[in-house]
């Protein structure tokens, strides 16, 4: 049961939450390739240690924003709005 | 030969005997016992018959390590199977029966199987029964394997879930448990300390040792009376914390004993949010692995000391003491003190120290050490141990034979870790223990103290318990507050555990590692051979650690015997991975009260009333409580479906569409906004127009339909499907949020706000113009795929003129508090028309014999806009919409996709939902398979759509139909297989 800061509302239990996976994902645009059609659909980093992720506050404010998550501990790093600049993190130990 | 009650001491109840029945026996205990003790002090030996072997089997444990002895009891709350006998506390009344046996537990035929165990070797049915076909001896297999009966009653018992916040959250209530929440709390932090059995203490209870001039029993009350008298301490007996998960969020499970009056949950499951948590889970007890260790009588040492000292109950007269640590000396001295003889006690270390053997002076008890027990012998049970001599670790000859009916056998105590693994905490190994040790939390808000942070004795005990406990108050800011620590008599600091603790090269092959499921060394040595050497792999293969005790007295014992069989120290082989629940947790506790109604709440039409008093037959669809048909007496649905499609077609229908979502986009970009969500365009869509769209994902591929009807120039009504409304909801808000947050719109989803009524079939104007209203109705002023706003029979409408089942159709709503009014004036002043109300079944069967979509049925999640025929408004519209550029990847644009078709066959039997095809010349695999299909009352013939390999280019050819075994044919056709042209919804 991880704990998610909203940006808007506060650290709210999980599950009024809606994740929406990686976020950094390189939309190609209509002219776009298919090879980076294909790694917008389809491939993801997976990364093992502190990825970031788009979450939605579905029952909550229902807002989207960005959150630096640890895939190893689940350790929730920051939360930022969409837009908003990322903010500096100490990543520490992964 | 068997137990019997102490005639003194213990702590129970000798002023409350409660009367409980096993199997069909009348038997007595106290207040106090557990079903185990009140058992075994009427002398009870065999509880049960062993897993795979059927062997008889007696109790091991006092706690919840039990591995034997699992019961069927029903304690009030209704008979419940794999109970163990050893946590089950006594009540009046309490019925229990025994597990499997034939004829009885005691006299089992099934023990055959045992004496054909060199048949079944671990894995062994990787390997047998396979031939002709596994599905032969899997019911035979299943009957002999099974435990105990499944309930077959209805649970009606309640289960509540809490959400509890504190500060300290204390997990064991035993000396350090008790020391760590008497500390934390003496300084103002909010304390939760729960407690597994109904009374706290831990060893306290029965391992003995003065506190204050008090005995452990005595302390715990004034201890108990001192935390009770905190308003921020909460005590929980009967609680088990079974799991840590994310964010130091630990799960609890409450039992609570059934009121006479019937009201109270059976379970509470709370939910804890602590920000500091202090371990004080204890240790459990490891027995010595030899040849005949699973015979009733062959106890854990500590056991034996609790039954004796909490129970006031004798397991045996005759007891031999069999141990490599010094712990069992003390088992020993307190048998002796209440009168059961210790006929010796059996050390595997070589030399014993001084100091121990001093302890025994005056007892007359014979210690052997550099010895162990070589094999246990009896019928039934225990009756005698041989013993061999120990040199260097190997066998030195035969070291005599000793007569007794308990063997109380110790290989040291191993710290119960769950908790701290399952929070990512890691394990070392201590040498002197023998067992692992928590050492980093990790990063988890976590602490160990007392014997689970591998401090034994109980001087230890209670200081690191009452230090983990001020610790955690000072990190969260209170004022430290001292408490002192009570001055302890008890034995203090330990030899170092020996190393042995299975006998070695014994001969013959039933040295048992896990009780539960007839796990033997063997099968550990053949798992080695066949080079499943992980610790992970050995006991997956062997089946060791796997069984409901989850390998509480077995896994540290069969990771031991890994490591020595490859040559590895125990830390190299390391534990299994330690996953949550701790001990079983029932799915009601889980539930909670989400069951029927409260786990899938079903909504129901705003005109329900009037569908149950017209004799609507109904069922789910997407959530919703709707009517499939209304069948009338003597009429099966079939017949309902039947008459109601041909009442639209011929006179007129009424249904009570307001389940479709209706979702409003307003504001200056609101069209541009619109235009990007389908592949039709919408962007010049006239006011008052409406057209139909396509929903498609990133990937090109459809997963929703609707209309988007033009009210205004800045304000778009969409529809949805009614299964789709929160999909396509949350799919457009994510647009609007981080797609295109630059475009300035509004979208508010009114599904529930308006009712729809969809009034179809050639009388439909006719009736709506009897409704009533300020609406012009005439055929070129309110078109076919337009939207009118005004009053209809006095109420506030918007009416689409669009149709879902190809006939004259309007989808009139009114605010949805209007909607029962609406329908019950429709059909009085249609019943003159031949208007009769239809259900979900009926129109789908109308849309079916039209060729119309059914997303779901008719899209299987990859299909495109080409592939359903509307490729071309894709391809020729300007501006990007969401998919486009999916849509010309090269799998979207191969000629040889899943398209859909129509199917006409004579005989039409086969043509049902999920038959495949296969295209001709083709003799294996699938070409597509029939998506929708049905008996269509217009053309008297069945009707199927399809989705086929190719298709549109294959108007004409025949296919192959095949439904399981059978096989027919059919002509690919267009999809609109009635009224083609599209005329009657122009009428």
């Amino acid at each position: 049961m991880q704990r998610i800061p909203c940006p808007w509302c506060g650290v709210r239990d999980e599950v009024e939450f809606h994740c929406g996976g990686e976020a950094d994902l390189h939309w190609p645009g209509d002219e776009g390739s298919d090879a980076a059609l294909a790694q917008y659909l389809y491939v993801r980093t997976n990364r093992k240690g502190v990825q970031d992720e788009r979450w939605r506050h579905l029952y909550g404010c229902g807002r989207w924003f960005l959150l630096a998550r640890s895939t190893i501990d689940h350790r929730v790093l920051a939360s930022w709005p969409p837009g908003a600049e990322r903010p500096l993190l100490d990543e520490g130990a992964p | 030969m068997s137990g019997y009650r102490l005639p003194l001491g213990g702590l129970v109840a000798r002023d409350s005997p409660l009367r409980f029945r096993y199997d069909e026996r009348e038997y007595q205990g106290y207040a106090g016992d557990t079903l185990a003790s009140a058992l075994l002090a009427s002398g009870e030996r065999v509880f049960a018959r062993s897993f795979k072997f059927r062997r008889p089997r007696g109790l091991v444990a006092a706690g919840v390590e039990e591995p034997n002895a699992l019961l069927e009891v029903d304690d009030g709350w209704g008979p419940t199977p794999l109970v163990r006998a050893t946590v089950a506390e006594l009540r009046e009344g309490l019925r229990a029966r025994s597990g499997r046996g034939w004829p009885s537990v005691r006299i089992d035929l099934g023990r055959v199987l045992d004496w054909c165990g060199a048949l079944f070797p671990a894995g062994f049915y990787h390997k047998t029964f396979l031939w002709p076909s596994w599905r032969w001896y899997e019911g035979p297999i299943r009957r002999l394997a099974g435990r105990g009966r499944a309930p077959e009653a209805a649970d009606d018992a309640r289960y509540d879930w809490r959400n509890l916040h504190c500060d300290v959250l204390v997990v064991g209530a035993g000396p350090a448990g008790i020391a760590a929440a008497d500390a934390a709390s003496a300084s103002g932090a909010r304390v939760v300390l729960v407690e597994q059995d109904f009374r706290i203490g831990g060893t306290l209870l029965w391992q003995g040792g003065m506190l204050d001039g008090s005995d452990g029993p005595a302390w715990v009350d004034r201890a108990a009376d001192g935390l009770r008298a905190r308003t921020e301490v909460r005590v929980l007996r009967r609680t088990t914390a079974f799991g840590y998960y994310d964010h130091d969020c630990v799960l609890l499970v409450q039992r609570l004993p059934r009121r006479a009056d019937g009201r109270g949950p059976r379970e509470r499951l709370w939910q804890v949010r602590a920000r500091r948590v202090v371990l004080a889970t204890g240790a459990l007890e490891q027995p010595l692995v030899f040849q005949g260790n699973d015979l009733p009588g062959v106890m854990l040492a500590g056991a034996v000391q609790q039954y004796a000292n909490r129970y006031a109950v004798a397991a045996g007269r005759r007891v031999v003491v069999a141990t490599n640590n010094d712990g069992a000396y003390r088992v020993a001295l307190d048998l002796a003190r209440v009168g059961i003889t210790v006929a010796s006690i059996v050390d595997t270390r070589s030399a014993v120290s001084e100091r121990l053997l001093d302890t025994l002076r005056g007892t007359g008890i014979p210690v052997l050490a550099g010895h162990a027990i070589d094999a246990a012998r009896g019928r039934g049970g225990v009756s005698r141990v041989e013993l061999v001599r120990l040199q260097q670790g190997a066998r030195a000859g035969p070291g005599g034979s000793i007569a007794c009916d308990v063997v109380a056998s110790s290989a040291g105590w191993a710290p119960t870790v769950h908790l701290w693994s399952q929070a990512r905490g890691s394990l070392a190994w201590h040498e002197a223990l023998q067992a692992f040790v928590p050492s980093d939390a990790n990063g988890a808000a976590l602490r160990a103290a007392g014997a689970a942070a591998g401090l034994v004795s109980l001087g230890d005990a209670l200081e690191s318990g009452r230090d983990a406990g001020a610790a955690v108050a000072a990190e969260l800011g209170f004022e430290p507050v001292a408490t002192p620590s009570p001055r302890v008599v008890a034995p203090t600091a330990h030899e170092p555990v020996g190393a042995i603790r299975s006998t070695p090269d014994a001969p013959g092959s039933r040295r048992f590692i896990d009780l539960h499921h007839d796990v033997t060394t063997d099968d550990l040595a053949l798992a080695v051979r066949e080079n499943f050497v992980s610790v992970e792999h050995a006991k997956r293969y062997t089946a060791a650690g796997m069984a409901p005790d989850q390998g509480k007295t077995s896994s540290l014992n069969t990771l031991i015997a890994l490591a020595q069989a490859t040559g590895r120290e125990p830390s190299a082989v390391g534990t299994t991975t330690f996953r949550p629940p701790y001990t079983p947790v029932s799915l009601g506790a889980l539930a909670g009260r989400e069951l029927g109604g409260r786990y899938k709440p079903l909504r129901q039409l705003p005109t329900h009333a009037s569908q149950v008093a017209l004799g609507a037959a109904f069922d789910e669809f997407g959530g919703w409580w709707r009517p499939i048909a209304y069948p009338r007496t003597g009429e099966s649905p079939a017949q309902a479906i039947e008459r109601e499609v041909r009442a639209v077609r011929c006179g007129a229908g009424l249904l009570d569409a307001s389940p479709l979502g209706k979702i409003e986009v307003r504001g200056p970009d609101a069209a541009v906004f619109v235009d990007r969500l389908y592949p039709q365009s919408m962007r010049k869509l006239a006011v008052g127009r409406v057209r139909y769209g396509l929903m498609l994902n990133e990937q090109g591929a459809v997963f929703d339909d609707g209309t988007v009807a033009r009210l205004a120039h800045d304000h778009f009504l969409l529809s949805t499907t009614s299964g789709g409304v929160s999909r396509v909801l949350a799919f457009i808000e994510e647009c609007r949020q981080t797609a295109w947050p630059e475009l300035r719109v509004a979208v508010t989803p009114v599904t529930a706000n308006w009712g729809t009524l969809m009034l179809c079939g050639p009388n439909a104007r006719t009736i709506l113009a009897a409704l009533g209203g300020d609406i012009e109705l005439a055929n070129e002023s309110f078109p076919h795929l337009s939207v009118r706003t005004g009053q209809v029979a006095g109420c506030r409408s918007r009416v689409c003129r669009v149709s879902f089942t190809g006939e004259l159709g309007y989808e009139i709503s009114v605010p949805s508090a209007d909607t029962e009014g609406l329908w019950q004036r429709t059909m009085s002043v249609g019943s003159g028309l031949g208007l009769l109300p239809f259900g979900v079944e009926s129109l789908l069967m109308l849309r079916l014999e039209k060729g119309y979509l059914h997303v779901g049925m008719d899209t299987d999640g990859t299909t495109t806009p080409d592939d359903l025929g509307y490729g071309e408004a894709a391809r020729r519209r300007t501006g990007t919409f969401i998919g486009r550029r999916a849509l010309s990847r090269p799998a979207n644009v191969d000629p040889q996709r899943l398209q859909l078709v129509g199917l006409r066959a004579d005989p039409d039997a086969l043509l049902v939902v999920g038959a495949h095809l296969r295209l001709p010349g083709m003799r294996v695999g699938s070409d597509g398979f029939i998506t929708s299909a049905g008996y269509s009352p217009a053309l008297d013939r069945r009707v199927a759509l399809a989705l086929l390999r190719g298709g549109r280019a294959r108007r004409g050819e025949v296919v192959a139909v095949h439904d399981g075994d059978r096989r027919a044919e059919a002509t690919v056709v267009e999809t609109a297989f009635f009224d083609p042209k599209g005329d009657r919804a122009h009428g």
